[in-house]
């Protein structure tokens, strides 16, 4: 069973990685599309120079430069894929086969980052040279538990975008959930500011949600300034875990519904 | 000329009797802008809110950045993204014959064949924001009118931007994200330019000249920063315009149709 799953595994990534691999130049410039949060660096360096806010400017640079490199890692498309399977009918063909049809995105995902990986850690080198002053190494610990954090971070944002993604066995342009959803995460993940930046109030309504786990968590852990770890870590647990209950059974009513448009 | 006029209104009152099928689409649309729009609000106020000010720029005249930015964006929601995101996909499938065979220039074809009506919500929400502070700072209809110069300037520069790299597509063929990158990158007009490190003045006024779609109409508006940014500003447009006809009628020589 275990073996089997192994197999299954090491398969559909050594595909996925030849397919992701194929593209390179696109790949390049998806890369270098996330420059959001390097603009932001730029912003909040000029402005902390008058020491008006929490964070010098060097621990600015050291946070946006792991934002960065978090985002790259948690980057999740699965819903545009599901949504125009659905609506053309292609889903049919997946569904005979004997693996859960969420297990492919899973792993064209995984792999699109190790295809990744090069190229982001290049941009990473180049700011590095820009600005030498801001280089640091994470605390082993904070490296691990980042790591973890952020491995965590991707499988929360693909469940999330993976159960919206199912709303497109009922309504065909089911994206623009993702849409509305990505306000929030864009303004409140700490993709535009590190969370200590926000009004008090906001802060403590913001770390109920999910939004600052996918970013700022990750990051903050990286770059040696953690925050309530295990308070961390447990709500990550808990939003996966409702997300993942919410998922299984949209799948299972969204089966009922299916009707194979399309194929 | 008339004959463009008439295609053009033919162009699009088809699209947007298509686009209309969608009206739950402008709902979703009109939602999704406003929440953009209290976002952005957010992430400026976050810089504001402890006293500090980009240098030189008031919450005020920030807010009128910002504006500008959203009536932008409402632009290329409107006509950039629906028209020239499609070169790729013309080149792609070989569809692009048809058009280089009717007896329009293939450029205007491209750039105007469809109209998107889904940008006209953050158009609004951009007028709004730069009514409402442009009440506060005083500013007079004069004031608006001369900004206008300077924005036409500004989107003709975003237009040509756009299209040339569009029009890389006929030797790359798959650049979708090209243009993703250029849309990445134009974020950084949603601030003052005075807001940015040296490094990054240097480049949002050299290499991806930002500074001149949303920063020197504000400027202008204020009767600040002179006239020597008004006439670059209408260099570099008219540069750029000339540049990116010019560019597409070298890249069509290098056109080899696909699967036809």
């Amino acid at each position: 069973m275990v073996h089997k799953a192994l197999k299954i595994a090491r398969v559909m990534l050594s595909v996925y990685y030849a397919y992701m691999v194929e593209y390179r130049a696109e790949l390049v410039f998806w890369v270098l599309s996330g420059t959001f949060p390097l603009i932001l660096m730029g912003l909040w360096v000029e402005a902390a120079q008058g020491d008006r806010f929490d964070l010098t400017p060097t621990e600015l640079v050291q946070y946006f430069l792991a934002v960065f490199l978090v985002r790259q890692f948690t980057v999740v498309w699965v819903i545009w894929e599901f949504e125009r399977e659905v609506v053309e009918g292609r889903l049919s063909s997946y569904l005979l086969q004997p693996v859960d049809p969420a297990w492919r995105h899973f792993f064209s995902h995984v792999s699109e980052r190790f295809a990744r990986l090069p190229f982001a850690f290049l941009l990473v080198g180049l700011f590095l040279l820009l600005y030498p002053y801001a280089a640091w190494l994470p605390r082993l610990d904070n490296l691990l538990l980042g790591l973890l954090a952020t491995v965590l971070a991707f499988c929360l944002r693909f469940l999330m975008q993976y159960t919206f993604a199912l709303a497109a066995f009922w309504i065909e342009r089911a994206s623009a959930l993702e849409q509305f959803w990505f306000l929030p995460y864009t303004f409140l993940s700490g993709m535009v500011a590190p969370l200590a930046l926000f009004p008090d109030a906001v802060r403590a309504a913001v770390l109920w949600t999910p939004f600052p786990y996918l970013i700022y968590f990750p990051a903050s852990l990286l770059i040696n300034r953690p925050d309530h770890v295990a308070q961390g870590f447990a709500a990550m647990v808990l939003w996966s875990a409702l997300f993942w209950g919410l998922n299984r059974w949209l799948w299972r009513q969204g089966l009922r519904q299916y009707s194979g448009m399309g194929a | 000329m008339e004959r463009y006029l008439k295609v053009l209104r033919l162009f699009w009152g088809t699209a947007i009797a298509a686009e209309l099928e969608y009206r739950l689409n402008f709902i979703i649309t009109a939602l999704i802008s406003l929440g953009g729009l209290v976002g952005s609000l957010f992430g400026l106020f976050l810089f504001y809110r402890t006293g500090y000010q980009f240098a030189g720029w008031s919450w005020e005249e920030a807010l009128l950045v910002l504006g500008l930015f959203t009536v932008l964006q409402g632009f290329s929601t409107t006509l950039l993204i629906p028209n020239l995101n499609k070169i790729v996909t013309q080149v792609q499938q070989g569809t692009l014959d048809f058009v280089l065979l009717k007896p329009i220039s293939s450029q205007f074809w491209l750039s105007t064949r469809v109209i998107s009506p889904w940008g006209l919500p953050d158009v609004l929400f951009g007028l709004v924001m730069i009514g409402y502070s442009g009440d506060r700072l005083g500013l007079t209809w004069a004031d608006y009118g001369l900004a206008l110069l300077p924005l036409t300037f500004g989107a003709i520069t975003l237009y040509s931007l756009w299209f040339m790299l569009g029009a890389t597509s006929i030797w790359f063929v798959k650049i979708y994200n090209v243009t993703e990158v250029l849309r990445g990158l134009l974020e950084a007009g949603r601030f003052p330019i005075a807001a940015y490190p040296a490094a990054y003045r240097v480049f949002f006024t050299f290499v991806v000249p930002v500074a001149f779609l949303t920063t020197v109409p504000a400027q202008t508006m204020l009767h600040q920063g002179g006239r020597g940014w008004l006439l670059a500003s209408g260099l570099l447009a008219i540069v750029l315009a000339l540049l990116a006809n010019r560019f597409w009628r070298f890249a069509l020589r290098f056109y080899t149709s696909a699967s036809s």
